[in-house]
């Protein structure tokens, strides 16, 4: 068993002409937290759509769990997203279904264990992410934060070996976050799965993840752990880790001269 | 001024290749659908689900709307019948017309704007909040764990209340004929016994009414999932969900009807 649950090499994505991903090279390690950063429209959650098998490579090499993604079957694509979670931006919980229910879906779905079990199952999954007294809510009672961890209760229900988390901390309170945050560390410690984060706050990933890879127009810009970032001085990164206005990504959209638009005569 | 024409000629031909493409993606769909309802009867509390939200709760209005509509045809019937003294003949008159044509067309245009209309709207709505790709990427698929019941769903409740509402419209021609203007029970009942043919007019009914809960609900379901994912999107496949199944129910109507009604 490879060491590497991830493996990117030279991995191109174009969506028709649009080359959206040009080169990519990744690799996430068994138990690591690797984050992919990078500004909005950058190419992250295809990169994410990508290793989850919603979309097939242009070109390049990508390997998850040992599976070949531009050659799997839809059979074969199935079965490794079974030992595979999502976390989707908003929970994208089933809102005709109760928390328990939610949470039961996909043992229900691809187990044949006895109604006890999965109850009991259920509740130790809710219980890991701190909602075992909401579990007879439903979805629309509950907060965004809340939303998502249950979630992540139903992502970690099949006990899968990676987890793609898209964008887990947009929108939520400062609490909420650094809860999210704490429970994507410490689920990916004790379950020994492998999680890879899509994510543009800062703060929140370089505290708790291993990694960081930064998506920039379709390459990997900069890359390193969270100590070897914060002190880089790679523009780039600078401007990222320390959310200025204006750098090599611009404040404003390509436009004429200012003066030209204005219709003033220097 | 040349480019006029051809710019015209063009988004013709777009509108035409998209059309085209709609028909095929759409039948590809609805074989996917066909193709994947093992578990639909596999698990049936999962149709079930989907005969109670698209059945029963379509209930009242399928009910009240039947009752007035035979009121109507009571009153209008007896207004045409008395001129040639025939007024007993009001029984085979609301009968008829119910069970051939408007318990089946009508009922199926009142599914259309309650039952489809919800159906497009949900499953736009899952769409766009992410829940079919998260189903998905649970390794389950939702044309089996979504479409395909709600389709079964649909269509075994859709003959049912066709039967619901042409009783209750010929309980309203009742009460409107025999209790109101006072026709005679007797023959109201018994004239009406003797026209309406099992075969020739039930069966053909209840064959009426589930082709057009088929269509119904094959359009509700491919616009649902074809919906683009935002909420402009979704209330326009809703919309086109009642337009083109109402077009579709009274089109194939005169098609069943020519096959089935013309030699009689």
């Amino acid at each position: 068993m490879s060491d590497n649950l991830i493996e990117i090499r030279d991995l191109s994505f174009a969506y028709g002409e649009r080359l959206v991903l040009k080169g990519i090279n990744l690799t996430a390690r068994r138990g690591q937290v690797v984050a992919i950063m990078g500004i909005s429209g950058g190419g992250k959650t295809t990169l994410l759509r990508l290793i989850g098998g919603a979309l097939r490579p242009t070109r390049g090499l990508l390997r998850v769990d040992g599976v070949d993604m531009s050659r799997v079957d839809a059979v074969g694509l199935y079965r490794l997203r079974r030992r595979m979670g999502m976390l989707f931006q908003f929970g994208a919980l089933f809102t005709d279904m109760s928390v328990f229910d939610n949470v039961a879906f996909p043992l229900r779905e691809h187990t044949d264990l006895p109604a006890e079990m999965i109850h009991d199952l259920v509740l130790m999954k809710l219980n890991a992410v701190g909602l075992r007294g909401a579990h007879a809510l439903m979805p629309a009672e509950l907060s965004g934060g809340m939303a998502r961890r249950v979630a992540l209760a139903r992502a970690i229900a099949l006990e899968p070996r990676l987890i793609l988390y898209d964008e887990p901390f947009a929108g939520l309170d400062p609490i909420s976050l650094g809860v999210t945050g704490n429970l994507i560390r410490r689920l990916t410690d004790t379950l020994g799965i492998t999680s890879v984060v899509v994510t543009h706050d800062i703060q929140e990933s370089l505290r708790m993840v291993d990694y960081v890879y930064f998506v920039s127009e379709g390459v990997i810009a900069a890359e390193g752990t969270p100590e070897q970032l914060r002190a880089s001085r790679e523009p780039f990164v600078h401007q990222f880790v320390h959310g200025e206005e204006d750098g090599p990504v611009p404040f404003h959209y390509p436009a004429p001269a200012y003066i030209h638009d204005l219709e003033l005569r220097a | 001024m040349m480019d006029m024409p051809r710019a015209g000629l063009r988004r013709i031909g777009a509108r035409v290749i998209n059309s085209v493409w709609r028909i095929g993606t759409g039948t590809r769909f609805f074989a996917l659908t066909l193709l994947h309802s093992g578990q639909s009867f596999g698990r049936f509390q999962l149709t079930v689900r989907e005969i109670f939200s698209a059945g029963v709760l379509s209930l009242i209005i399928i009910l009240v709307s039947g009752l007035f509509v035979g009121m109507v045809l009571g009153l209008q019937g007896y207004e045409t019948l008395q001129t040639y003294g025939s007024e007993e003949a009001l029984g085979v008159l609301v009968s008829l017309s119910l069970v051939r044509e408007l318990g089946p067309v009508v009922a199926a245009l009142l599914f259309a704007s309650r039952a489809g209309s919800a159906i497009t709207a949900e499953i736009g709505l899952m769409k766009a909040t992410e829940q079919i790709s998260a189903m998905e990427m649970m390794a389950v698929d939702p044309i089996a764990r979504v479409v395909a019941p709600r389709f079964w769903g649909a269509v075994i409740s859709m003959p049912l209340l066709a039967a619901l509402f042409s009783a209750m419209g010929i309980f309203g021609g009742y009460l409107v004929g025999v209790v109101l203007i006072g026709v005679d029970e007797g023959s109201f009942w018994s004239q009406m016994q003797a026209a309406v043919d099992l075969r020739e007019d039930i069966l053909n009914g209840v064959i009426k009414s589930v082709v057009f809960g088929v269509a119904v609900t094959a359009i509700a379901l491919f616009e649902g999932y074809d919906a683009p994912p935002t909420a402009e999107g979704v209330s326009r496949a809703t919309t086109r969900t009642v337009v083109t199944s109402s077009l579709a129910i009274l089109g194939l109507d005169f098609i069943l009807t020519a096959f089935m009604f013309s030699g009689v």
